[in-house]
Formats: C-alpha cells, structure tokens, sequence
C-alpha cells in the first residue's frame, strides 16, 4: 500500500475537503478541516485496504503567527498490518486568553482507546477541549496548575537569567 | 568549629572504627565506651537505602550496589523498596512538583532515625537543564531535610560512596539534625 493510493482514496471519499498532501521524512501528511476528524479517522479505520487502527500518538502544537491556525492536532496512526504509518493534521484557532480552553475538538476516544490518555495530556499542555471525552483533566502536570505551559507565550526559561550565559560555555554568548 | 571540620577531621575520635577504648586484662579485655556512641556506631554501619531513583542519577546510584563499587562494603547493602525499613533516602534525581508529594510522603513514612542524601544537581538545585521550567522542585531541600549533598551531573559512584562515608561520619559525631536537637553540642 503506498502513498499514492492512501492520498487517492481520501480524495476520493472527501475530495477537496483533505488538503495539503506531503511527505516529510517519508511519512504522508495532510490535513482536514476540524470539524471532519472523526470522520477522516474513521474512515481510515474502518476502510477493509485502508486498517489504520492504532493511534500512536497524538499532540498539538502552537503557532502564534499563524493567524487563524494559530493550534495544530496531529494524529499519528499506523496500519499494523501493512505496516504503514501516516500523520494527520486538524489546524484551529485559538481562543481568547483568558477563555478557559483555547480550542474545541471532538474526541477521538470513541474510537481509540489510547486517545484517552493523550488527549488528557494534550489538554494538559495545550488547554485543548476535547468535546466528549470521558474525563478530561490534567494528567501530567499538578492539578493547580492554572495555565497550559506549552503555548508559545510562556518562556522555556526565564529570560532574565545570566548565569546560564553561552558565553559560559565557551560558544559565544553576549556576556562581553 | 565547622561541622564539615569535625566530620572530616582525620584524627577525630569519632572516626575511630570502634568508639571506646579496650582495657588489656588476663584473657581478654574490657570495653569501656558510651552507651551513645555505641549506639551511633551500630546505626551508621547498618545504614539501609530507600531505592528513590526519579531520573539519571538513579543509573549510578544503581552501579554502586553491585560489585564493581559494592556500597555493601561499608553497611549499605540492603536497598529497601520500603520507607518503613529503610534508614537513609537517597534523592537520585529529578523531583518534579508532582513527584513532590509523594516524596514527603515517603520520607514521612520512615521510621526515625533517617536520613536524606541529596544526589546530583538535579536534587541540591533543581538542575543543569530543568531549574527554569514550570515543573521541578529547585532542590529537594525544599521538601524535606537534607543531611549530605553531592554535586554533579551525574556525580560518579566514588562521589556516592563517599557522600554515604560522610553521612557515617556525622552521625558517628552525633550531627544529624535528630542528635542535635536531642543533644544540643556547643560547637
Ligand atoms: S543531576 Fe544530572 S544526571 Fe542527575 S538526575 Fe539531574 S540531570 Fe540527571
């Protein structure tokens, strides 16, 4: 099963709907409209040539200068049995801050058991809602916490901090 | 005088290998010694660890228990996977807020005497890599108290081996916080 036939069976099931065919590092990709995950994921799972029945992962990631599409879901899925692996993309946009959640998407946990956790994790970091999931709260991070730590807004480290200059470690840095 | 001082002095009486002296007398000898001490005697060779190992550090806490460094040598061969048989809890690691809990928790759990060494810059500081972000304790001294740090990342098994000799020796001087709360020393 290559790659020409997964893209022209969604094609052909959801035409112009699934867009943004590509393969980075040899993987398939593309994307569909928020609204269509489910649909998208279950007719890959339940297409008898298609099979792919494992959700291996699932993330999102932040694009703030991605005006409209500023939060990105993937899906990894794989087909166990040709050993086939694809990568699905939903784009949304954020939420006001200050919204409880940043963006609304129906879960996948109908479908996928192993969705369950990590669109707890997902939620977690992301403050994605995942409509319809069972028990959706932090997994990870401690229940207090009261803000998605992986939205671009929030720092990897305090920027104000010196002593981790490069300069320190003999590669540059601005310490003159 | 410094507590590091009174630990690390070579001739200290404290270090002695038993503390008390032997009286010669026909057919054997007399010990003379103090009930304290032998007691510290027998506590700091009989130091049981609490297998705590959250991240990498854990790895060279692991080697030391077998043969190649052996911490059996100087009384800490029974790892104990249970706080409440354990007598030293070595923070091997990464302590995460989440994780932070359960590590009181833990060390509440052990019997007293105990005793927490701090491995690694993960457990003196938060870390060479994690001290900024949004989940790690910065240092396990935040959570419980600690009676021996050893720097590095990861520090190796001699490093460990000689943090548990150190903690032998405090106690073998009566400096843990217990004692001297207990037995408050005029330094
Ligand atoms: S101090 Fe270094 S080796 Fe030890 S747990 Fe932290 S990062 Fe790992």
């Amino acid at each position: 099963m290559d790659q020409d036939y997964i893209k022209q069976r969604l094609i052909e099931k959801f035409g112009e709907a699934v867009t943004g065919f590509e393969s980075p590092y040899g993987m398939l990709t593309f994307e569909a409209p928020k609204e269509m995950n489910l649909k998208v994921l279950q007719f890959l799972y339940d297409d008898e040539h298609l099979k792919f029945r494992f959700l291996t992962d699932l993330c999102a990631v932040h694009y703030p200068d991605n005006k409209g599409r500023e939060l990105a879901i993937v899906y990894l899925l794989h087909n166990l049995v040709d050993n086939v692996r694809i990568r699905f993309k939903v784009f949304s946009p954020i939420n006001e801050a200050g919204a409880p959640y940043t963006a609304d998407i129906y879960t996948a946990t109908k479908l996928f058991e192993a969705a369950n956790w990590l669109e707890r994790e997902t939620f977690d970091f992301f403050g994605i809602n995942f409509v319809g999931h069972p028990n959706l709260k932090r997994i990870m991070n401690v229940e207090e916490m009261d803000y998605y730590p992986m939205l671009k807004q929030y720092p990897l480290e305090d920027q104000s901090r010196v002593d981790k200059d490069d300069e320190m470690f003999g590669r540059g840095g601005s310490v003159i | 005088m410094d507590v590091k001082e009174i630990i690390s002095e070579p001739q200290s009486k404290q270090q002695e290998t038993f503390p008390g002296h032997v009286i010669p007398t026909q057919g054997g000898g007399i010990i003379t010694s103090t009930i304290q001490d032998v007691i510290n005697w027998a506590r700091s060779n009989s130091l049981w660890p609490l297998t705590f190992a959250t991240s990498c550090c854990g790895i060279e806490m692991m080697s030391v228990a077998p043969s190649k460094y052996d911490f059996s040598r100087f009384g800490f061969e029974v790892a104990r996977a249970s706080p409440r048989q354990a007598d030293v809890i070595i923070v091997a690691g990464t302590i995460v807020q989440k994780m932070a809990p359960v590590l009181k928790r833990l060390y509440d759990q052990m019997a007293d005497p105990k005793y927490v060494i701090a491995m690694g810059a993960c457990a003196i500081s938060g870390g060479p890599f994690f001290y900024n972000t949004y989940s790690v304790v910065k240092g396990a001294d935040h959570v419980i108290p600690v009676d021996v740090y050893i720097p590095g990342c990861p520090p190796r098994p001699e490093a460990l081996l000689h943090a548990l000799i150190t903690l032998q020796g405090k106690i073998k001087s009566g400096l843990t916080r217990e004692q001297i709360k207990a037995n408050p020393i005029q330094l």
